[in-house]
């Protein structure tokens, strides 16, 4: 998603951004994991996925959550995994949402997107797809992604495009072996009649595994930035890249980290975190089984209202560049074993870097859940095999759908 | 469109858009438009100061921009 603001506003009271960090009555950037399952395991798996967890929330339990969701209004939800078209319930699942007034962007590998699928896709107006894609050529995603993941993921889009399924969104966690195919991403993008969607390689999930020798080095985000500045209006970001800001103009976005503020995840087994990019039980708010349901989580957890407190912005505070890249992110600065309210390991100015050099690779926190396929194994016991998604914040924090931002007054 | 501590939430299905209302007496006027003859009427009833219609009128363009409110069509 993606959520930028709309310039027509109306004078406002505060910045939008300002508003949100007291939080919501309702998240905007709702991600849901249906489950760990997946066919692919892709080395920057946010999620850790591979294996189905049997303590995976049931049908009846899934629509209860919808009715909820309903009921707080919330818009759309972002469904995600593992790969969730492999639950055998997901089409039943996205059906009782959308007639529940809940709308599904949902993300995949394209490993069930056949012709028949993506016709009864195009059908609908309350469901959105992301295809993941993670190179612009077979070599450069499979690397990442799998061999023969590239070829799904273009024939999911050949399908949806025969079916006339216009605007679906071609997502790519950038990384510094594609950051140089952002063009060729364009143009395929075009070719499908999709809307291309960039997002940050979060150090989350399998992700923290890879994340030093993958993310974008400092000369690349640089690059990244004016690309994006330059092209900004076209392409989805999720709010992903705020912590670039500070090289010139902020980007379009609500500009801040919006865990437990605007974000939030819930997971397979029902789980309830602050952003799909903290799955660690320092993040971990509550359970959708207990009583009060999702909503209560929301509205009362602790943690929550940590979150929604005023941020001191600590070693940031002095940083010229705080009001638009605010420290970054909670989740990188997390499993990247930095203070939360110091720079973002990934910060314009460098000061991640030499923060990273003194804490020392020891100091990473590890994932709650680790769902990988064990090597020598094959799936376990429960249902399907394996596999791992591989986008990364589809839901992005933030992200929404393009933006418009009236009312000020 | 859903109520908020600062004003509401707009989301529009077919645009897959969301647009913010920042305070509730532009949300009293989104409300209330289809029971005035006209958006000006609206803000009056709502209390908008002359001075602030200029910001208004801006605000609910940009909403009918995005197709979040449309003109009423003649039954
Ligand atoms: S991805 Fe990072 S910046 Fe975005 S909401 Fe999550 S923790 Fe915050
Ligand atoms: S010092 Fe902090 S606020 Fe300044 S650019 Fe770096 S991360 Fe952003």
């Amino acid at each position: 998603m993606t959520l930028t603001q709309d310039r027509a506003s109306v004078r406002s009271p505060g910045r939008l951004a300002d508003l949100f960090e007291r939080g919501l009555a309702a998240p905007i950037c709702l991600t849901w994991e249906l489950t760990y399952a997946c066919n692919l395991a892709c080395v920057h798996c946010l999620s850790s996925s591979g294996r189905r967890d049997p303590r995976e929330l049931t049908t009846a339990e899934c629509e209860a959550v919808i009715d909820t969701l309903r009921r707080m209004q919330v818009f759309y939800v972002n469904i995600g995994g593992g790969e969730p078209t492999v639950r055998p319930d997901f089409w039943e699942l996205v059906d009782y949402a959308t007639a529940h007034h809940v709308g599904v962007k949902f993300s995949t590998n394209g490993v069930r997107l056949d012709a028949a699928a993506a016709r009864r896709l195009a059908g609908s107006d309350y469901v959105d797809v992301q295809i993941s894609l993670d190179g612009a050529t077979p070599e450069v995603n499979d690397a990442v992604r799998g061999a023969g993941s590239y070829a799904t993921a273009l024939r999911a889009m050949t399908n949806l495009a025969a079916a006339g399924f216009r605007g679906f969104k071609l997502s790519v966690v950038v990384t510094r072996h594609n950051v140089s195919q952002l063009d060729a991403f364009s143009q395929i993008a075009g070719r499908f009649g999709a809307q291309l969607r960039l997002t940050r390689l979060r150090p989350s999930g399998r992700g923290a595994d890879v994340w030093p020798e993958l993310h974008p080095t400092a000369g690349q985000q640089r690059e990244l930035y004016d690309w994006l500045a330059a092209h900004g209006e076209q392409v989805l970001t999720g709010d992903s890249f705020f912590h670039l800001s500070p090289y010139g103009e902020p980007l379009p976005g609500l500009n801040l980290c919006g865990a437990g503020r605007v974000v939030c995840l819930i997971d397979p087994v029902g789980d309830v975190y602050a952003c799909p990019f903290a799955i660690h039980e320092n993040f971990l708010a509550g359970n959708v089984r207990q009583p009060g349901g999702f909503e209560a989580v929301w509205r009362d957890a602790p943690l929550f209202a940590r979150l929604r407190a005023p941020q001191t912005g600590g070693a940031c505070r002095s940083c010229g560049f705080y009001d638009s890249c605010r420290g970054g992110c909670m989740a990188a600065k997390f499993f990247t074993g930095l203070p939360l309210d110091g720079p973002d390991p990934e910060c314009v100015r460098g000061h991640g870097e030499a923060a990273l050099a003194a804490a020392g690779l020891a100091a990473r926190p590890h994932p709650a859940a680790d769902h990988s396929h064990r090597p020598g194994r094959r799936a376990v016991p429960v249902t399907i095999a394996r596999r791992p998604p591989g986008r990364s914040c589809d839901e992005n924090p933030l992200a929404p759908p393009a933006p418009a931002e009236p009312g000020r007054p | 469109m859903r109520p908020e501590p600062f004003g509401a939430l707009l989301y529009h299905f077919g645009t897959r858009r969301l647009s913010f209302l920042k305070n509730q007496t532009v949300l009293a006027v989104v409300r209330s438009l289809a029971d005035h003859p006209s958006a000006r009427a609206a803000c009056a009833a709502a209390g908008v100061p002359d001075a602030e219609l200029p910001a208004y009128a801006r605000a609910l363009a940009a909403l009918a921009d995005s197709k979040m409110i449309t003109e009423r069509t003649l039954a």
